[in-house]
């Protein structure tokens, strides 16, 4: 057998191993090499510190005791992390996003970053923890002992002593590498790698117990099961509500225990991993657990009678000679405890620091958070004094008691104490209506039953309630006895207690929920907090008071340091488009900063000392309406720019019309020089060719002479008609021609255009066919201009009527309330492509007969019925040419 | 706050993945019913038996969800059906 010595050696060879790694680990996270340091591995083997000694020693010792019952404590936690996606997933966001520090912090942040709160479940969380500690601290003090040699002479060995090294070692490693730095995000890889390897070797030394008990002693899986229902523990007296209290319990406590918070939530560095976890961890619970009966049962039928059950794991291998598996199954033990006591006190002294030290220290300064000085060392002295103020409580716990109790009665103790966080922790996560009277309400009844039902008992009847308490209650208040509250007796004092505990809490919690009114920051966190998935930013916290980015900065660099701090604000100046660290103090700013000096200090120590330099609370109502104000003005103003940017665009097109327009009009002009300079050429060359005819010829007739002078008059006439045409059409077009309106009737005007074509009309006999009834309608117009129209159309008819026998009907007809006057001709018409043009200047029908005119004739027309303020256009499809000219519909008046 | 409309029908890769995310969420209450079977068998219950009860249900539990979170997981990178959020470091 291995010596006492030996062993004190091996342990302490591991405890360097551990240093070691964690040592490696932190070096490792510092030069930023951490990849498989985050693994999803390494976070589910950090969960495992919830199997602490208690399980590794305990489970064994309750199985002796209860059978089956055992496994309730493995079940709880594993349905909570079959149901990640409802509740733990929702956990670890809030944390994330908010830089949780502590399961005191995220219910005192989520009710209004309230340090009462904070206060309230740092109190329970440490009084919970004490015993628990304790607990390890003596499952590793009677672990040694088994190991130690009898002296014979009966003198006791020093367990006090053994005791005291345990916590002082504990106290050393976990200040050394727990307080080592104050991260920003509160995470420790050297403590999580250390942490992750003790899982291993627990996990490693159980089965391997476990495996030799059912493989070497047995022989098989087949011979246990034989074994065990030979076994006295076989009948199993199941008894329902302890199941169910235990299964709730567990799963409760596994959300709720500070360490087990602080590995889930605080040390998670990717949300991810959770889904490994979700089903890595079970497996891990599933083996722990495995064999865990028959171990119990072997233990029971091996040891002899008397022989403390609680430590079968480590005296069975060592009854049957098996040296180095008992050394495993001690340093499994051992890692068990110690990897629990590392964590909790960290847990614990961060939360101690964070709601009760910091509060303290700034209130004694009255000048406040900007004094000079170096909160950072302040922050990181307290938690080393907290670690080691909360290892001094346990110790003082196990000298007190003794030891002695059975382990599971005192974990169980410690599961209904940090149970009473639970109304307020889910209440606060899924109903927004959670108010701060409620949870602190809550939180305070049920730590107080807890304290009266199980905590005091716990100590054993008549060691702090004197036991004429128990039998009568205080005062002879029977009602309040410690083991019958309200006179229901029979109950087992477990269930007793997390029953009524948990109905008076969450009673507490719900009316003082109902009947309270929350502050505008309550609200505001409450709504961040149910609604985390849904807003990726949290609503603002703060308004936009009077504080110097200079005081923020000293203040932050003495939190967080000086490095981070410059990095930050230079960051957020960056984002802000400024050069240097000061960026303008904005809400969001101050949003964020809170955030992260909450990481290192909790949320309601930040959010007090920002408080400090911006003046006073963060938000009151008007600042929320204020903020809602806003919101509707971006609102207002997003739908304001949407309807600018519509606008710029039609403005746009229009733009890009009127530019192809303008480019249109820059062809058509210089189509228009050059169909100018042409229709001028033509009867000039003719003119100068004839003149010079005229000047050189001697020999030459009177009549030649004659006609080529008739010529050149003839061409001098187009000429000036072209002009004429010109002039009309630009002065029509500039709009600067006069118009001389007066009363004539529509036939008398058309009779002055019939007689001013007569002279054309000899030649080809036109017919044209007119209803003088019709139109018998008086015009107030400039009725020398409509003439001059109506000459254009007949004359063009004249022109252009290509039938045998030309006729143009001119009919007058009403369309739509104004008279018009229609000129057909029985023509071959128009054909559709030159429709489209016809009123264009220069465009010409077929030239089928003799040319004549530049083509300006209807181009003019157009203009003077536009003036008119008529109109013309071509009517297709009458059997031949078709012009209407509507005529001024104001001054048209019936006869 | 209004909430942002949800859209009513969902395109088959999304429906899926809520339709997994309400797996998550079935599977911790079938847990506890069956965990919580034993109850019903007063009398008569052995150690033994219950031991190969509880431990089948317990690894059929895991197996499922570690199906259920390796999807969940792979389909959606970062972060959950409601919404999109910050991914890991």
């Amino acid at each position: 057998m291995l010596s006492f010595n030996g062993l004190v050696a091996t342990s302490l060879l591991y405890v360097a191993v551990l240093f070691a790694v964690a040592f490696w680990a932190d070096k490792r996270a510092e030069r930023g090499q951490d990849g498989w340091l985050r693994s999803p591995l390494v976070y589910t083997l950090s969960l495992s510190i919830y199997c602490t000694a208690w399980t590794f020693y305990g489970a064994v010792g309750n199985a002796t005791r209860s059978g089956l019952e055992y496994v309730t404590i493995y079940l709880g936690p594993t349905l909570v992390m079959v149901g990640w996606w409802v509740l733990l997933r929702r956990l670890v966001r809030i944390g994330r996003t908010q830089r949780i520090t502590s399961i005191a912090d995220l219910i005192s942040s989520r009710y209004g970053k309230s340090n009462v709160l904070g206060v309230l479940v740092t109190l329970l969380a440490v009084t919970a923890a004490t015993p628990y500690i304790a607990l390890q601290l003596q499952s590793v003090t009677l672990s040694f002992l088994v190991f130690y040699p009898d002296p014979g002479d009966g003198a006791a060995p020093d367990t006090a002593g053994i005791a005291f090294w345990v916590a002082a070692g504990l106290a050393v490693f976990t200040i050394l590498f727990g307080t080592r730095n104050l991260d920003v995000d509160e995470r420790h890889h050297g403590i999580i790698m250390a942490i992750a390897l003790e899982a291993i070797v627990k996990l490693v030394a159980l089965v391997a117990v476990g495996a030799f008990v059912v493989f070497g002693v047995a022989g098989g899986p087949g011979a246990m099961m034989a074994q065990i229902e030979a076994s006295p523990i076989d009948v199993w007296e199941l008894r329902p509500d302890r199941w169910m209290t235990l299964v709730f319990l567990a799963a409760a406590a596994f959300i709720c225990l500070p360490r087990m918070f602080h590995v889930m939530v605080v040390e998670n560095s990717d949300e991810r991993h959770l889904a490994t976890a979700a089903w890595v961890f079970p497996l891990y619970l599933f083996l722990i657990s495995l064999f865990v009966i028959p171990i119990a049962v072997t233990g029971l039928a091996v040891m002899p009678d008397g022989s403390n059950p609680d430590l079968f794991v480590l005296t069975l291998p060592l009854a049957l000679d098996q040296g180095e598996l008992a050394l495993l199954a001690f340093l499994g033990g051992f890692s068990s405890a110690t990897s629990m006591v590392i964590v909790a006190s960290i847990a614990l002294a961060t939360m101690v620091s964070n709601h009760i030290v910091m509060p303290i220290w700034l209130s004694t300064r009255s000048g406040g958070a900007t004094v000079s000085g170096d909160v950072r060392s302040i922050v990181i002295v307290s938690r080393r004094l907290s670690i080691f103020g909360v290892l001094v409580l346990g110790y003082l716990y196990y000298q007190i008691s003794g030891g002695g109790t059975a382990l599971s009665a005192i974990g169980l103790v410690a599961f209904v104490g940090v149970t009473q966080a639970l109304p307020a922790l889910v209440g606060g996560i899924f109903w927004r209506g959670a108010s701060r009277i409620g949870a602190a309400a809550g939180v305070t009844l049920g730590f107080a039953v807890w304290l009266w039902t199980s905590f005091l008992p716990s100590f054993g009847e008549g060691a702090l309630i004197p036991s004429a308490v128990f039998a009568e209650g205080p005062f002879g208040i029977a009602a309040l006895r410690p083991t019958a509250l309200f006179g229901i007796e029979g109950l087992d004092p477990l269930v007793h207690s997390v029953l009524w505990s948990m109905l008076l809490n969450t009673g507490a919690f719900v009316l003082g929920s109902l009947l309270s009114f929350p502050n505008p920051l309550e609200r505001l966190q409450g709504a961040t907090f149910v609604n985390i998935f849904r807003y990726a930013d949290s609503p603002r916290g703060w308004s936009g008071r009077a504080a110097e980015a200079e005081d923020l900065l000293m203040m932050a660099q003495r939190i967080i340091g000086a490095a981070e701090a410059q990095a930050l604000f230079e960051a957020e100046a960056a984002q802000q488009g400024k050069q240097g660290y000061l960026p303008d103090v904005t809400p969001s700013f101050l949003e964020r900063l809170e955030r992260e000096l909450a990481g290192s200090v909790g949320a309601a120590t930040a959010h007090a000392m920002l408080a400090q330099i911006t003046g006073g609370m963060a938000v009151s109502v008007d600042d929320l309406m204020a903020v809602a104000d806003e919101a509707q003005q971006i609102l207002e103003y997003s739908s304001q720019l949407e309807a600018k940017s519509e606008e710029l665009e039609r403005t746009a097109r229009q733009l890009r019309e009127a530019n192809e327009k303008l480019l249109a009009l820059s062809i058509q002009k210089d189509g228009f020089l050059s169909q100018i300079s042409h229709e001028l050429r033509t009867p000039m060359t003719s003119i100068r060719s004839f003149s010079e005819i005229l000047m050189g010829g001697d020999a030459m007739d009177d009549a030649e002479r004659h006609r080529y002078s008739s010529i050149i008059h003839d061409e001098t006439i187009r000429l000036t008609r072209l002009l004429d045409d010109l002039l009309d059409l630009s002065v029509l077009e500039n709009g600067q021609v006069t118009l001389h309106e007066r009363e004539e009737t529509l036939a008398s005007i058309l009779d002055r255009a019939v007689a001013a074509t007569e002279a054309l009309q000899s030649e080809r006999g036109m017919e044209i066919v007119r209803n003088r009834d019709k139109e018998a309608i008086t015009l107030h117009t400039d009725s020398d201009r409509l003439a001059q129209v109506f000459i254009n159309l007949i004359a063009n008819a004249q022109k252009y009527c290509d039938a045998e026998a030309p006729r143009l009907t001119i009919a007058v007809r009403q369309s739509g309330g104004r008279p018009s006057v229609d000129f057909i001709d029985n023509g071959s018409g128009i054909t559709s492509e030159a429709q489209a043009v016809i009123f264009e200047k220069f465009a010409r029908g077929s030239d089928s007969h003799r040319e004549s005119g530049a083509g300006l004739g209807l181009a003019i027309c157009r203009e003077i019925m536009a003036r008119l303020g008529g109109g013309i256009r071509y009517v297709p499809g009458q059997g031949g040419a078709a012009f209407r000219v509507a005529l001024p519909v104001a001054r048209a008046e019936a006869a | 706050m209004t909430r942002p409309s949800e859209p009513l029908f969902l395109a088959r890769q999304s429906y899926r993945r809520r339709r997994l995310a309400d797996a998550a969420k079935v599977l911790p209450v079938l847990g506890t019913i069956l965990l919580l079977m034993p109850i019903l068998w007063k009398g008569g219950a052995t150690t033994a038996g219950g031991l190969v009860y509880v431990f089948t249900v317990w690894a059929l539990l895991i197996l499922a969800v570690g199906l259920v979170s390796a999807r969940l997981a792979r389909e959606q990178p970062g972060d959950g059906g409601e919404a999109e959020g910050e991914g890991g470091p």
